[in-house]
């Protein structure tokens, strides 16, 4: 049993992180029709940028600062520069550039910065926790809470701001947002300043637990887009929830069957799913209207 | 002209003569290596292009046929000592049946779902050949057997320049021969309108199907040509990041333009090689160079440029 809670504890902790992986890709996806397979950068700049500003000798809290606010320029300059001169192009030309966009970006990454692993400090060391038998670090706990502290402000900015709800609103039906006065260029790209956010405060927060490096973004984006298909694309429930079921499922069968097919769970079981429920856990039919 | 510009037969003449007298340019046996890649990813493409292009569907894990293809013709031969051509064949075969079977249930998804299950998919064939080492000697790769074609054995780039020629104009006779076919126009009336075409009478899973399975096999011919040429193999054949250069090339070259498929090709594989002269900037570059292509020549080189000479091109 207390095995069991192990696995639990760390299924939950990357979960966490696929789940936020997630957010970012539904928050574009429901501003844009956008699915950015460069989202698993962002998670990489958010580590990366903080463990060499700190290297620099930055104070790290600061180091962490800049670093979401410099992923965030690279989310606007990704929006600006890449997607909105493609305006109207077919879905999976959209698709391609994100992933050109997610090449160059770990090219660059490994130009600015370089090819090794680097860890962060633990914010309250590594002492483990012991919790039912099942020792937990810390910082998995601080994985948890930021990622359910980000869950909780978005849902408060949709619900209870006006600028939320023209997020909503211009998810649900651009041109009806645009009649009623909604600047919806203003929307898309404010949705890829915050995904950039969410994924290098998942970035940094996770970095001390996992390492990071200029290449841990690619299997992040893939895990995080499965997490959100297994959803229901465009649901931020559903990616939340898709997250951690991957997380958990992972760490499950990693530690009950075998490590070998880790990296691979997370795409059986959306197979499954997808065959048995072509739209999703939480999806909605769709009903196509000719 | 316009009409035999577009005839079908134009096409595989042009990309014959192409095929021969390519070498007339070429200074090194290096070329014919890089040349002979370029057919090999170029046959890949054009049998993606029949179900992207065509029949309207995204494979996210096309390299995943490559792997089997190239590991039938890998393991095949090492296990059992038959020929290679034999496994070859068996290999596609394979291909054919697996897409047979996991393309039911995926070809119902539609839009990124579609995406993410293909993806899934390929990621699960690429675990499996890079974990099970014993058969596939694992990330470090197996050696290769040669080729035997009639007491022929296909060793050098110069050859392997001629076996891929040949397939590759083979490959784009048969894709032309199925797009004017019945088949072919199901495949584009589907792309066109789902519903319309089911109201026409076309059975719309039987014909995506069709191209998955086609697709699939034309993937498998091309990863064993690949495997077999190179002498040495790697799960690298069937990663994710080479589903999206298929992908790539298809729509760089041009959705549905047969032509265009050896074009995207044709960029894909030169762009790296070019590219390896600049080191650590190689990866910054492709990613830059794909974006720009994406978003100046969003409808594919080939049709981009027929436009601009007043054409239709194939």
């Amino acid at each position: 049993m207390p095995e069991l809670m192990q696995f639990v504890f760390s299924g939950l902790t990357v979960g966490a992180v696929y789940a936020l992986v997630a957010l970012g890709f539904t928050l574009i996806y429901n501003a844009s029709d956008v699915v950015n397979f460069a989202q698993g950068e962002f998670v990489m700049l958010g580590g990366m940028i903080t463990v060499f500003l700190g290297l620099a000798g930055l104070w790290l809290p600061l180091a962490a600062m800049l670093a979401i606010i410099l992923t965030v320029f690279v989310g606007l300059a990704l929006y600006k520069l890449a997607i909105e001169p493609a305006r109207g192009a077919a879905a999976v030309t959209l698709i391609i550039i994100t992933i050109g966009a997610s090449i160059f970006l770990r090219g660059i990454a490994q130009i600015v910065f370089d090819k090794r692993f680097h860890a962060l400090p633990h914010w309250f060391g590594q002492q483990p926790l012991k919790f039912g038998g099942a020792s937990i670090l810390p910082q998995s706990l601080v994985v948890l809470a930021g990622a359910l502290v980000i869950v909780v402000l978005l849902y408060g900015f949709f619900e209870r701001t006006l600028f939320g709800k023209a997020v909503l609103a211009t998810a649900a039906n651009r041109l009806a947002a645009r009649l009623v006065g909604i600047n919806t260029d203003v929307v898309v790209g404010f949705s890829f300043a915050v995904s950039a956010a969410i994924g290098a405060i998942a970035g940094l927060l996770v970095a001390p637990i996992t390492l990071t490096s200029y290449d841990v973004g690619t299997l992040l984006a893939l895990k995080g887009f499965a997490a959100a298909m297994l959803g229901g694309m465009g649901n931020p429930v559903g990616a939340v929830v898709g997250g951690l079921v991957v997380g958990l499922l992972e760490s499950l069968a990693a530690g009950l069957i075998s490590s070998k097919y880790k990296d691979a769970i997370g795409f059986i079981v959306i197979l499954f799913v997808l065959f048995a429920m072509p739209n999703g856990l939480l999806g909605k039919t769709k009903v196509e209207r000719v | 002209m316009q009409r035999f510009l577009s005839h079908r037969l134009t096409v595989v003449v042009v990309l014959a003569l192409i095929v021969a007298l390519l070498p007339l340019v070429f200074p090194s046996a290096y070329y014919y290596r890089v040349a002979g890649q370029v057919f090999v990813f170029g046959l890949a493409a054009i049998g993606l292009n029949l179900l992207m292009g065509y029949a309207g569907q995204v494979s996210l894990g096309h390299a995943g046929f490559m792997g089997i293809g190239a590991y039938a013709a890998a393991i095949g031969p090492a296990q059992t000592g038959t020929p290679v051509w034999f496994w070859v064949v068996a290999g596609s075969a394979l291909s054919g049946l697996i897409a047979w079977v996991v393309g039911r249930p995926i070809l119902k998804l539609r839009g990124h779902y579609l995406a993410v299950a293909t993806l899934g998919f390929g990621i699960l064939l690429f675990m499996v050949f890079t974990n099970e080492s014993r058969w596939t000697g694992g990330p470090d790769g197996m050696p290769v057997q040669r080729l035997e074609l009639f007491g022929w054995r296909v060793r050098t780039g110069i050859e392997w320049y001629w076996v891929s020629g040949v397939l590759l104009v083979l490959g784009a006779w048969v894709a032309g021969n199925l797009v004017d076919s019945p088949t072919g126009r199901a495949m584009r009336a589907i792309h066109d309108s789902e519903v319309a075409s089911r109201s026409a009478g076309i059975d719309v899973a039987r014909q995506k199907l069709t191209a998955f399975v086609i697709s699939a096999v034309y993937a498998s011919v091309a990863g064993a040509s690949f495997a077999l040429m190179n002498g040495h193999l790697t799960p690298d054949v069937s990663s994710f990041l080479r589903s999206v250069e298929l992908v790539t090339m298809v729509v760089v070259g041009g959705m549905g333009s047969i032509f265009g498929s050896l074009v995207g090709s044709a960029v894909l594989v030169v762009l790296p090689q070019a590219l390896t002269v600049f080191h650590d900037y190689e990866h910054a570059i492709l990613g830059l160079m794909i974006m720009l292509f994406m978003i100046f020549l969003r409808e594919g080189i080939v049709p981009s440029l027929a436009r601009r000479f007043g054409r239709r091109s194939a």
